[in-house]
């Protein structure tokens, strides 16, 4: 091996690494534009039911949400163990629903507004009851579209 | 004469970029939000039902009771069997007298002639055109549930309708273009939404038993 060494002790050139600002950036770039912060803090315990037939819901800058489960622990001292409707960063009441649509409304332009959809994030456990109630809330104020938020999995059988 | 300025040290921005880098790491949740649509009914004023309009072999009852039993067309049933026994009913492939009536695409042209509904009208003869007067299904699902079901169950019950719709939109689909559904234009899947179209109707709560 010896004849293949020339001229003794030879350096290794230094590894450039002036590119690796601009790999960073890139990774950098493609997760700031992915991400999507958590739009709220949920203070309701939300473990979402599977279904094999869902959509992706399109245009989040018009989705609302709306949360329904039981209280969290450190909540429930004051709002009970019951499953609730949690409204923005609030835990609410139903009649506070229409209140809520109005003022998601106005936040949008007079031409997004029949597109707003309104996601219900719901509990596996809590009862339909309570369900039939936002329900009928939404169709006093004429919020008819909705959407179960769901997980999606496979499909099972021989379709 | 001007004062050279020396070299600006950059060797700091890689750090900085990595710090944001991970930053937006652990901030990113990829999930995305999906879930099932539905529209609901709009409110009603009076309390006049208009159930008299369809007739009783068009109307498919799906019930789930507290106890998440689930009843189809008055009989216990299991959840298993939901998507086939809907399938069934929507297409009526043997004209069964008790399931699902269909009405000629035609009759459906005249009607929206008649009613001075020129969108509509354009897209039945669209239809017409496309895949020959065929007979349009008339069937309505109506789902109806207790306060007391478990959402799970209803979820569970909503997603197999929607699935059995899926299935006979892609079924004819494949016999018409060739393709599923979600592989259509817009425009074939307008068409094919026509011929099967989806009525799913969630009744005004009420209990059941």
């Amino acid at each position: 091996m010896a004849k293949f060494r020339k001229g003794g002790s030879r350096q290794m050139a230094a590894l450039s690494t002036a590119s690796l600002p601009d790999i960073v950036f890139m990774l950098l770039f493609f997760f700031m534009s992915v991400t999507t912060m958590k739009e709220t803090d949920y203070k309701v315990k939300i473990k979402l039911p599977n279904a094999t037939e869902v959509k992706k819901l399109e245009k989040k800058s018009l989705v609302s949400y709306i949360y329904v489960g039981a209280p969290l622990a450190s909540y429930q001292g004051k709002y009970g163990t019951e499953p609730r409707v949690q409204l923005n960063d609030k835990i609410s009441n139903l009649v506070d629903i229409p209140d809520y649509v109005e003022s998601e409304r106005q936040a949008h332009d007079e031409a997004e507004r029949p597109l707003l959809t309104y996601s219900l994030k719901v509990d596996s456990d809590a009862k339909m009851g309570i369900i039939t109630d936002i329900k009928q809330e939404l169709r006093k104020v004429s919020a008819l579209k909705i959407n179960y938020s769901t997980l999606k999995t496979e499909r099972k059988g021989n379709y | 004469m001007a004062k050279k300025v020396g070299d600006l040290n950059a060797s700091s921005q890689a750090d900085i970029a990595f710090l944001l880098l991970i930053f937006f790491l652990v901030t990113t949740s990829m999930n995305v939000d999906q879930g099932l649509y539905r529209q609901l009914p709009p409110p009603q004023d009076k309390e006049q039902e208009n159930h008299d309009k369809v007739n009783e072999r068009n109307i498919f009852i799906v019930l789930i009771n507290k106890d998440n039993q689930l009843a189809i067309e008055g009989e216990l049933a299991d959840i298993n069997g939901l998507t086939e026994r809907t399938i069934e009913f929507i297409t009526n492939p043997k004209d069964k007298a008790d399931l699902a009536e269909k009405v000629p695409a035609s009759k459906k042209l005249e009607d929206a002639q008649k009613e001075n509904k020129a969108e509509d009208a354009k897209n039945w003869q669209k239809l017409i055109d496309q895949f020959g007067d065929i007979g349009i299904t008339k069937g309505v699902v109506s789902l109806q549930n207790d306060r007391g079901t478990n959402y799970e169950t209803y979820i569970a019950v909503q997603n197999a309708i929607v699935a059995a719709y899926n299935i006979t939109r892609d079924k004819f689909s494949q016999e018409q273009f060739g393709k599923v559904f979600d592989e259509l234009s817009a425009d074939e899947q307008k068409l094919v939404k026509l011929v099967i179209p989806l009525n799913i109707s969630e009744a005004e709560p009420r209990s059941v038993k």
